[in-house]
């Protein structure tokens, strides 16, 4: 009976591994679901943060948070960012069937991103500047494409970080969008 | 010769290695010593496993800058942090505060080394004890001058 006692480490020891390893699965499993971890927002129920920036199309055009109206998709974006390239034909995709889409083009230039929506067709119905990445830094962006959701009083309702396709769209993003439109009228 | 140079090599390797902090103007070294504390003890975002002053990552020198640039608007530490946890989250602190959700973070590792203690103790105590049980079997005077007498009396038949 004594014996067995020194066997409690070994059982801790084994039960502690097999607690890691799970736990490393799952996130190798959601990383490559996403293009990284998720970490949880502090942003969400709380209303977007204010800014004044310039508009990607227009730089006379001054944009502030009341300009993005919800509920919608608010998209931050790059033309540096790689994923964003592999994201932006499900966004159009979502255009055409008539959601909301805004853009924060982040740490990036005008005139790239004038091209690239210009080539690679413009599914934002405006398109916010931030070449200093100040708003994303408000925002908590780490690791473009991100994209928040926002209700009609522009309160963030939810955070999606890594590159939306179709299933994300269809299991994570559209319940809770049409929960959106449905409440909001 | 020689060495001098390897050991001037060595100093150039040094600097190389210093350069991800990015060059930034203080006001007094006191500023300069609190830049370093509070990237020390954020934690980059994106890369998780290392704090903003050791990260090469973008996100890492956006936080940096955004560090002096509060830094510079006169902001205190605690209110710096604050400022990053509102957009980060709770996980850039690297010494997470006291919640009932990271009790067990703070604690774990005081309960393990108590429960470590209270298992050597007990060890030890048995062990004392099974040894005092054998001291106390052990032969007492007369006994032994017994056996001494056996043993001679075998040698003196042999």
């Amino acid at each position: 009976m004594r014996r067995l006692i020194l066997l409690v480490p070994l059982v801790l020891f084994v039960a502690g591994t097999l607690f890691f390893y799970q736990t490393l699965r799952e996130r190798q499993a959601s990383e490559i679901r996403q293009s990284s971890i998720e970490l949880p927002s502090p942003l969400i129920g709380k209303p977007l943060p204010a800014f004044e920036l310039e508009d990607v199309k227009d730089a006379q055009r001054r944009i502030t948070a009341a300009d993005l109206k919800g509920p919608a998709l608010v998209n931050v974006w790059a033309t540096w960012c790689v994923a964003c390239r592999v994201e932006h034909p499900v966004l159009n995709r979502l255009a055409e069937q008539g959601v909301v889409i805004y853009g924060i083009n982040y740490k990036d230039d005008n005139a790239s991103a004038q091209r690239w929506l210009r080539d690679l067709h413009d599914p934002y119905q405006i398109n916010v500047s931030d070449p200093q990445g100040r708003l994303g830094l408000d925002l908590g962006v780490y690791g473009a494409p991100e994209t928040f959701l926002i209700d009609a009083d522009g309160i963030i309702r939810y955070k999606f970080i890594g590159v939306i396709d179709d299933r994300v769209w269809e299991r994570e993003l559209e319940p809770r969008y049409k929960a959106l439109l449905e409440g909001g009228t | 010769m020689r060495k001098l140079l390897c050991a001037l090599a060595l100093l150039c390797v040094g600097a190389l290695a210093h350069a991800a902090i990015d060059t930034y103007d203080f006001d007094s070294e006191d500023q300069r010593q609190r830049f370093y504390r509070i990237s020390s003890e954020l934690r980059c975002p994106l890369c998780q496993n290392q704090n903003i002053a050791d990260s090469n990552a973008p996100i890492a020198t956006d936080l940096r800058g955004e560090v002096y640039r509060l830094l510079d608007e006169g902001r205190t530490d605690k209110e710096i942090v604050e400022h990053m946890v509102a957009r980060y989250g709770e996980f850039v602190r690297y010494r997470p505060v006291l919640t009932v959700e990271t009790m067990v973070l703070w604690f774990a590792p005081a309960v393990f080394l108590l429960a470590g203690f209270v298992i050597l103790l007990v060890m030890v105590r048995r062990r004392q004890k099974a040894l005092n049980n054998a001291q106390a079997s052990e032969l007492d005077e007369q006994e032994r001058e017994r056996l001494q007498a056996l043993l001679e009396k075998k040698t003196r038949d042999d």
